[in-house]
């Protein structure tokens, strides 16, 4: 354990990932170039976040790790545990208590702080690839402000499903300026990005790239007059909780095809779950 | 004057493509561009529409140099006062989308936000160029090569644009349907008074749709002047063949 530097990564490492984290909040949304590292993890598990997380990571730092929103599922255990082991930092599982938070598809449900950085994984940062596969062109579009063809695929969710389908990595305009992908998140917490009082970091380790969202920004999802941005709604509330605040899952419990929607934030759906109980219950 | 050319080079590692290319392009004038292949017209109608570079020489539209001018200008010169009709229709449409939407997308890019009304208009130009409206949400892919190139014409014309230039845009069509096509491309030139420089080795093509006429070889202008005199009474030796190889039914 010894050889092993704080965090994993040297300090070389880090301090060329804190320059590109630099460029990334002073241009809010603009994609920087970074170079990324082989992480002990394989591509899609995390490898941009993590190493963004290493990179801003103190001693006296609190982290929370969740995938999906839950902190007990494999990507979150194995990700908390590599920084326990390699930075010795606190962990936890609830969103107030954490300084910074590494998330994979989920914002937390509790309203995020001032001090508090959040650190998206992110696989595909370019929101322009669907309609744009070459690299140079969509960095010539992002430079003239050539955003267009984002709303071409906007129609063409209109036309084909008669609403607009995109439900995750819903796009959204920084600042009023830079058009970017929020990581595959339900458009459900797009919402929450806007004027988010933390710090907002996202990783991309696979496509080398870094982008940011400052405290307070504006984020503005994109959407059409006759055809608004709209969040998902549930029926029911949450079957454990009871809670109708939070993004549900839909879980199969049988074979029979019975399903249940319980929360995606477990922290959240676990507090709501006290409340209800009660002061008193055990 | 529209558009105004002057001494236009471009060469390709010492291969000439345009050589001391001159002419001037006024409103509402449809002028052909003829020649065999390699005789560098497709080349021009490039370094033209700042789709390549040029070595010397200058384009003035509308009075601005086009050398002169900034990528962002030059962009948005191209999606809204141009258009490019491509010999092959998949290099102008976005392939993956409906045709609807590769109708729209210029209204989009220009800051239309209203789903409904950009349908509308969509709706509208499909009629316009023949295509049943009720086919907007199909993808191109679909199409036939006439329909498709019906489709990107519309997708240029949308924006209502001041000069359209088109790349052999009855190339690889059959007869019946090319000649439906410049029957309607005549129509829509005259009714919106657009200027076109339309490049064709095909001497009916430019009969039909053009004014003026410009007969290219090796790289230089041979000969130009109105359409019917030229092909007429061709002058240089150059025009003199090519206007004598035409097949005759």
């Amino acid at each position: 354990m010894t050889q092993i530097n704080f965090a994993y990564l040297n300090e070389q490492t880090k301090r060329m990932i804190r320059r590109a984290l630099l460029k990334a909040v002073a241009i809010p949304g603009y994609q920087v170039p970074f170079a990324s590292r082989e992480m002990p993890m394989p591509y899609g598990w995390g490898t941009g976040g993590v190493q963004v997380t290493a990179a801003i990571l103190t001693p006296d730092d609190t982290l929370k790790v969740i995938d999906q929103g839950a902190d007990d599922t494999t990507n979150a255990v194995s990700i908390r545990k590599f920084f326990a082991r390699t930075a010795g930092v606190a962990t936890t599982t609830e969103t107030q208590k954490a300084t910074i938070i590494q998330t994979r598809h989920r914002v937390p449900e509790h309203p995020l702080t001032e001090g508090q950085i959040l650190v998206y994984q992110v696989p595909i940062p370019e929101p322009l690839r669907f309609l744009e596969p070459r690299e140079t062109e969509t960095r010539t579009m992002h430079a003239l402000e050539e955003y267009g063809v984002m709303h071409v695929k906007l129609y063409e969710d209109i036309a084909t499903h008669g609403h607009i389908a995109t439900s995750y990595a819903y796009p959204a305009k920084v600042a009023s300026r830079y058009v970017f992908d929020p990581s595959p998140i339900p458009k459900f917490d797009n919402p929450k990005l806007n004027h988010c009082a933390a710090l907002q970091l996202f990783g991309a380790g696979r496509e080398k790239r870094i982008y940011a969202v400052p405290p307070f920004t504006q984020v503005i999802s994109l959407d059409f007059e006759d055809h608004p941005f709209e969040v998902q709604r549930w029926d029911t509330p949450c079957a454990i909780c009871g809670s109708g605040t939070g993004y549900l899952d839909e879980i199969i419990t049988d074979d029979a095809g019975t399903r249940m929607f319980v929360c995606s934030d477990t922290d959240h759906c676990a507090t709501q779950a006290a409340l209800k109980a009660g002061p008193n219950a055990a | 004057m529209l558009l105004e050319v002057k001494g236009l080079n471009k060469r390709y590692e010492g291969q000439v493509a345009c050589e001391d290319v001159s002419f001037d392009l006024w409103p509402g004038e449809v002028l052909a561009i003829v020649g065999e292949s390699g005789s560098g017209k497709t080349s021009l109608l490039k370094c033209i529409s700042t789709q390549l570079g040029f070595d010397s020489g200058t384009v003035h539209y509308k009075g601005a140099d086009l050398g002169a001018m900034g990528e962002a200008a030059k962009r948005e010169l191209m999606r809204t006062q141009w258009g490019f009709v491509h010999q092959d229709a998949r290099d102008g449409l976005r392939m993956g989308v409906s045709a609807g939407a590769n109708v729209g997308e210029r209204l989009m890019a220009v800051g239309e936000r209203h789903y409904g009304s950009i349908r509308q208009t969509a709706a509208e130009w499909m009629a316009r160029v023949e295509i049943d409206p009720a086919r907007m949400d199909e993808s191109p892919r679909q199409f036939s090569g006439g329909m498709r190139q019906r489709l990107q014409i519309a997708r240029n014309l949308v924006s209502r644009p001041q000069l359209i230039f088109m790349d052999e845009p009855t190339g690889g069509l059959d007869v019946s349907v090319q000649a439906r096509l410049l029957d309607l491309l005549r129509g829509l030139v005259r009714d919106m008074g657009l200027a076109a420089i339309v490049v064709t080795h095909d001497l009916a093509v430019a009969k039909l749709l053009s004014s003026r006429i410009m007969v290219m070889q090796k790289g230089r202008v041979v000969e130009q002047g109105l359409t019917d005199q030229v092909l007429e009474d061709p002058q240089a030796a150059y025009s003199q063949l090519l206007v004598s190889s035409v097949l005759q039914v």
